[in-house]
């Protein structure tokens, strides 16, 4: 059967460009990453530092909401909780109501991807306008993000100088990639004043202060955070941590596992909305925290891990699945290793498990992770709890079970456990090795079937008479 | 650093069995020209990590602990592969944790060496080059790299010989492709990352290719003699033995 994936996966892997644009970008950033870390025992040092500092949060994890709300809400910031996108959507869209707002500018935001949030509100006759470049250039494709820090990635420079050509026929025509930014930064710029309502994600929300912190690079995150009048920042629930102090670590480790950058441009600390004598600012921020599925990955012990993720995009740079296929064959808002574990985990297995296949379990992900999540770790449970028979919290668990391949394993294991059947087995085969077929499907459509030897090495040892016990 | 040991138990693995059993003899004939005493126990079968990471996670215990039945003296158990030793020191705690046998299943684990380990950290074994002059080419398996974290010892075996000369490949530690089930599962996918890795092998110019884990080897082999004028392949025992002048 061919199923939505593997569909994804054929087509994008014959698009020849699309993979160069792929394996140059995850290069690059692979070698920026290299070049800040230079002393490795520093580096595993900050990673157990960062890991236990995420870990930390979510051991606390309702208390620090709690304390995040008071602290926000003191400051004059409003806060809404919504469990599921639909209910997020509904909250900005009564706060857009309240002030008639007809249009909106965003920062750069997953979560609002995992909201489907312009659809949503295009639907209300609201014009969202993306301002990060990376976004602004795939809202022009009509394209949903191929990755998490670097949405546009799939795209060459080529391909965005022939959108901007068609979408914008006044702008003469550049490859240039200065000019094609300054572009867009003279349309957008006249946006932001015009905006009454400007949204943002979340990087770090800190409890102790009720302070929301953005990391970005363009500056369109400033000014969508203070130009217009009202500014709604939405993130899930577990983006929280501690202390004032946690974040300064976790930032520096963000950036240079992300973009190999020491630190952004621009880092905002957001702690209410525009004073009495304060020059900028917006008149109103709001909070929203969205659930979508987390609570339930967090009362999981082992799968709460996941929750560590700071959304640096590392794992996706270094996944040798995802720098072949891309962004967009896995079909859900979080691509690469950390979509592989979290999309399974909200939607359920029985929807997007097969991505659990979508890994060679080389471990690249696992190694490079700034917190420490065991991803490979967290894959082969999700593949577990796919396939067992008992209960599990994970939603979808034993939905991926088929007669046919599990009685498939229960015979291996049988064999496998009874040396004189596996043996047998193992010997019959190699003597018949002239009969193996030579056309083992996928396996020899790029390489020669596996030579079976004439004689096993048990047989050989037996005949050596090397000792057995 | 273990002392060094009297004998030894040998796993041989199910894929060395069937596909490379020069690489085990080979293996073996290394660690008794050491001195030491090789066990093979002949009730072995396979590591189980293929149920394993397909999550069939009974069926796997059930291989499992047929296997660690049969290691029962205090000695090393030396396996010829990173993916599975890998299996039995990593994931077997993982496997049998709150099971009645844990505790058997975690002495054996923690007697695990991978070979390249084992000739190096235990045995530090000192190697006399006898062969002509040849290019070298490593692939390290993710699993020897990353799981067991034995990268260097490959290496540091074959810089003991004179006249081989390493050649690097771009991308050194990107993943074959392989990943057990996962050439058959993500069939494409798997053809796309081997083909890659065949392309900046065969641009080093070696003249055979060694490695630790014949998972890799037949991947990256295969793919390489379904083209033709294939880099000859070899599992870094065989290559080893043949080049101190063992006879098979
Ligand atoms: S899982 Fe780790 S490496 Fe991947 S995006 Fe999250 S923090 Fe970064």
């Amino acid at each position: 059967m061919t199923t939505e994936f593997r569909h994804n996966v054929t087509l994008n892997l014959a698009k020849p460009n699309v993979r160069a644009n792929f394996r140059k970008a995850m290069d690059g950033l692979m070698s920026r990453r290299l070049d800040q870390f230079p002393d490795k025992a520093e580096l595993e040092r900050l990673r157990t530092q960062s890991m236990a500092i995420r870990a930390n949060a979510l051991s606390k994890l309702p208390e620090l909401l709690e304390q995040l709300e008071t602290n926000l809400t003191r400051n004059g910031i409003h806060v809404h909780w919504a469990e599921t996108p639909d209910e997020a959507n509904h909250i900005v869209l009564a706060i857009l109501q309240q002030h008639n707002a007809k249009s909106l500018i965003k920062g750069k935001s997953m979560v609002s991807e995992e909201m489907g949030m312009n659809h949503f509100l295009e639907g209300h006759g609201i014009d969202c306008l993306e301002s990060d470049l990376g976004e602004f250039i795939i809202q022009l494709a009509q394209e949903p993000p191929s990755h998490i820090v670097a949405p546009a990635i799939h795209k060459s420079r080529q391909d965005v100088a022939k959108l901007f050509n068609e979408k914008f026929p006044d702008i003469p025509y550049t490859e240039n990639i200065d000019e094609l930014t300054q572009a867009a930064r003279r349309i957008l710029r006249d946006k932001f004043y015009a905006a009454p309502v400007g949204i943002s994600g979340v990087n770090f929300a800190v409890a102790e202060t009720g302070t929301l912190c953005l990391v970005e690079n363009e500056g369109n995150g400033r000014m969508s955070t203070t130009v217009p009048k009202v500014h709604i920042a939405v993130t899930g629930i577990e983006k929280v941590v501690e202390k004032l102090s946690d974040v300064p670590p976790l930032l520096s480790i963000l950036t240079r596992s992300a973009t190999g950058q020491p630190i952004t441009t621009y880092f905002n600390m957001i702690s209410s909305p525009r004073k009495p004598g304060e020059k900028d600012g917006p008149e109103e921020v709001h909070l929203v925290l969205l659930d979508n599925g987390r609570s339930n990955i967090y009362s999981d012990p082992e799968l709460l891990a996941t929750l560590r993720c700071i959304r640096c995009g590392a794992c996706m740079n270094h996944c040798p699945v995802y720098t072949r296929i891309g962004g967009h064959s896995y079909g859900t808002v979080y691509p690469g290793p950390i979509g592989i574990i979290l999309e399974p985990q909200k939607a359920g297995l029985d929807v997007h498990g097969e991505l659990t296949q979508a890994s060679t379990l080389c471990g690249a992900c696992g190694e490079v992770c700034p917190v420490r999540i065991p991803i490979p770790t967290l894959i082969n449970r999700l593949r577990y709890d796919g396939v067992r028979k008992d209960a599990s919290t994970t939603v979808g668990t034993g939905s991926r079970r088929k007669t046919g391949e599990a009685a498939a394993w229960k015979s291996w294991a049988w064999a496998a456990s009874h040396p004189a059947i596996y043996n047998f087995g193992a010997k019959t085969a190699t003597r018949l090795h002239g009969l193996f077929p030579s056309n083992m499907g996928a396996w020899t459509n790029v390489r020669s079937a596996p030579q079976l030897a004439e004689q096993t090495l048990h047989e050989r040892l037996k005949a050596m008479g090397v000792d057995h016990e | 650093m273990a002392t060094r040991p009297d004998t030894i138990y040998f796993f041989g693995t199910c894929l060395i069995d069937l596909m490379y059993p020069q690489a085990g003899v080979s293996a073996m004939q290394l660690i008794q020209r050491e001195g030491v005493n090789v066990i093979f126990p002949q009730a072995q079968t396979c590591c189980g990590q293929p149920a394993w990471n397909s999550g069939y996670r009974d069926e796997a215990r059930t291989v499992a602990r047929a296997q660690i039945a049969l290691f029962p003296k205090p000695i090393p158990v030396v396996i010829p592969s990173g993916s599975c030793a890998g299996m039995m020191k990593v994931h077997y705690p993982e496997l049998f944790a709150n099971q009645p046998d844990e505790a058997q299943a975690l002495d054996v684990a923690g007697r695990v060496y991978e070979l390249t380990e084992f000739l190096v950290d235990v045995l530090q074994i000192e190697l006399k080059d006898l062969g002509e002059p040849v290019k070298v080419a490593v692939h390290t398996s993710c699993s020897s790299r990353r799981e067991m974290g034995v990268a260097d010892k490959i290496e540091s075996l074959l810089g003991q010989l004179s006249n081989v000369k390493r050649v690097e490949q771009i991308r050194k530690a990107e993943c074959c492709g392989f990943g057990g089930t996962f050439a058959v599962k993500q069939p494409e996918i798997s053809a796309s990352i081997v083909l890659e890795k065949v392309e900046t092998i065969r641009a080093t110019q070696a003249d055979r290719l060694v490695g630790q884990d014949a998972g890799c080897l037949m991947n990256i082999g295969g793919a390489m003699e379904k083209q033709g004028d294939a880099i000859p392949h070899q599992h870094i025992a065989e290559f080893l033995w043949e080049r101190t002048g063992g006879v098979a």
